[in-house]
């Protein structure tokens, strides 16, 4: 077994080309995934969603995505063909969505859903792809399995439906997977045994973790690695347990807004944006 | 979680066929109600319509008399609904033959033409749809939208007339006006009224060719209205399905993209096209008249017309009441198919 990374990412931009204009989504970004769990943290429309996205090759039809190099292992994801990408999506990169309120098909039932994930990727049989399943739901926790692979996705609590779509997405056995923002829609009760499950799985099975959140206190606790992203561009990449002694202006800006339980504060603080952190830093940046 | 159990589906399944008969109950109820009325209101006279205008006084009284028209209102809509009950829809005043039985003549020309044209509308509209939206903003996109907007909103007397000069005066590729070539007439015993059904039935192949090539234009003519309406439709639900995240998932899963469009979306945008295709399928039954009147096809929506003109109320009602009964029957049927599409909707 080889221990280089899992994916290699460098300089990759997506622009879109929309009515009002063109808009660059992710403008240069490079970081590498091992067997680790990377966090890329950042606001809303900072570009984190979109470089998952373009990993997979599921940026629609008017984004426009490069890069000098975007690998898994050595197959190159920029010019792959369509039907090795479908081999690679969900075989060997799978990705957990935010909401399972509308990433599971409400016209199919769970086990038929989970079920499919495992089918497109092997000769394997029904019977064979229940029993798959079945063992899929057990092991994220859910106490019923049969009962569970006969609901409807509308029956499922949000908690329950992140569950079965982590099951649907382990279920090939992929090396890399992209968590993105898998807890926001959950409560915060349900939230930890999620992450908890995950987390096992990932451990267990030896997996490349792609965390993308906008949760700087849960990517610190729950990642190795830190990608800090803003305008689309990574800002700094840490250890997660270097994030409190961070010298970025950005990183420590966002640090300063998060209330804490310690601190006794009356209004939190307002970002302060410096316009330097948009200036294009150019390729061959570390 | 709340997993409705196995022992709990029979007993929701009964709930929606009891909810449903009720609802059913309800819309006959308002609908023989409204019909009554109608016939009440209209200014034409039924005593007058029966009598004539020169009848004298005391017969006028008499008819009056026998069509129960000097009893309180409440207790004419009875007896109406009693013979409704009994399948009585009244005596036609201007072929004197029970309504039903001209109904029965009637009914099964239009019922054979607005399902052959659904038919038609739903095996090529579906597919027109779903490419459009899969190919948005490509030529089969641009085409199907062209298609659509012309079937549309041309004039379907316009299309019918230009489609026989050229396909029948011209071209003779296909039968004429009517339903069949007139020395073929009454050769077959009506057993269901759709002539395709008894030609084949009595295996008289010829009729039944015949009967084919007189239905071919007028149905297609119905159907591009239908085909343009299901095509829109089809492709907005699409887009709108295509769009969800549950699409995502299937192509994260590695899905292939037709199984993305079949599997996944198209089976949401089936849920949604249930009702439509009803609908669409409940207007054609209701008697295409400009259709019927161009090609000379005597169906419901002739007869009803030629009725109304002559003042022949209980014709015109009893073909109201029906296109009414087909219109909900089928309306409760795309509902029940619904449930069944959409597990949502059982709950």
């Amino acid at each position: 077994m080889d221990d280089g990374p899992l994916l290699t990412i460098e300089d990759l931009r997506v622009r879109y080309r929309t009515p009002k204009g063109v808009v660059d989504a992710v403008r240069g970004v490079s970081f590498t995934l091992g067997r680790e769990r990377l966090g890329i943290v950042g606001e809303s429309g900072s570009g984190k969603t979109q470089t998952g996205r373009a990993i997979l090759g599921l940026i629609p039809r008017n984004g426009e995505v490069r890069a000098r190099r975007m690998a898994f292992r050595d197959v190159d994801l920029l010019n792959a063909s369509e039907r090795t990408m479908r081999r690679i999506r969900g075989d060997h990169i799978s990705m957990v969505m935010q909401d399972p309120k509308y990433s599971l098909n409400p016209v199919i039932t769970v086990g038929k859903q989970i079920e499919e994930a495992f089918l497109v990727h092997t000769r394997a049989g029904r019977r064979e792809a229940r029993e798959r399943t079945l063992e899929m739901l057990a092991a994220v926790r859910i106490r019923n399995p049969e009962r569970v692979y006969r609901a409807w996705p509308h029956e499922m609590s949000g908690g329950m439906g992140q569950r079965i779509m982590i099951a649907m997405m382990m279920i090939p056995n992929p090396e890399v997977i992209i968590a993105d923002e898998p807890t926001s829609a959950l409560d915060v009760t349900v939230r930890m045994q999620v992450l908890a499950i995950l987390d096992d799985m990932v451990g267990e099975r030896g997996m490349g973790l792609m965390m993308i959140s906008h949760d700087l206190n849960l990517v610190a606790s729950f990642c190795d690695r830190v990608i800090i992203m803003y305008g689309g561009q990574i800002m700094e990449t840490l250890d997660a347990r270097d994030l409190g002694r961070s010298s970025h202006g950005y990183t420590r800006g966002l640090m300063r807004c998060l209330p804490g339980i310690d601190r006794d504060a009356e209004t939190l603080p307002v970002l302060q944006r410096d316009p330097a952190w948009l200036a294009e830093q150019g390729p061959g940046r570390d | 979680m709340s997993i409705a159990n196995a022992a709990g589906r029979p007993r929701a399944a009964a709930r929606i066929v009891g909810g449903v008969g009720f609802t059913l109950l309800l819309t006959f109820i308002g609908l023989t109600a409204v019909t009554f009325v109608i016939g009440r209101v209209m200014p034409a006279d039924p005593v007058l319509a029966v009598v004539g205008d020169r009848a004298p006084q005391d017969v006028y009284d008499l008819v009056y008399r026998q069509m129960g028209l000097d009893r309180p209102l409440y207790e004419q809509y009875w007896r109406y609904l009693e013979q409704l009950s009994r399948g009585d829809l009244g005596t036609s005043i201007m072929t004197a033959r029970p309504v039903l039985d001209d109904l029965i003549r009637f009914f099964p020309a239009t019922l054979e033409l607005a399902t052959i044209a659904t038919v038609l509308g739903v095996f090529l509209g579906i597919p027109m749809g779903v490419l459009a939206a899969v190919r948005q903003g490509q030529w089969p996109d641009h085409v199907v939208r062209v298609l659509g907007l012309i079937g549309y909103s041309m004039p379907i007397f316009w299309l019918g007339m230009v489609a026989l000069l050229v396909f029948y005066a011209n071209l003779d590729w296909v039968g004429g006006p009517g339903r069949i070539d007139v020395f073929h007439d009454g050769i077959v015993e009506p057993v269901t009224g759709l002539i395709l059904v008894d030609a084949a039935l009595a295996g008289e192949w010829e009729i039944f060719d015949n009967a084919v090539s007189h239905l071919i234009l007028p149905s297609l003519v119905l159907a591009t209205f239908a085909l343009a309406y299901i095509a829109r439709m089809t492709r907005s639900f699409m887009l709108d399905q295509l769009n969800q995240e549950y699409v995502l998932t299937a192509r994260v899963k590695g899905v292939s993209e037709p199984a993305v469009i079949w599997r996944h979306a198209f089976r949401n945008v089936l849920v949604q096209l249930i009702t439509i295709i009803g609908l669409t399928y409940a207007s054609l039954l209701e008697g295409s008249v400009l259709t019927e009147t161009v090609f000379s096809w005597p169906g419901i929506g002739q007869y009803i017309t030629t009725s109304l003109f002559n003042g022949d109320m209980p014709a015109v009602l009893g073909g109201t009441i029906v296109v009414g009964v087909c219109f909900v029957g089928i309306n409760m049927f795309s509902d029940l198919l619904y449930r069944l599409v959409d597990p949502r909707a059982r709950a």
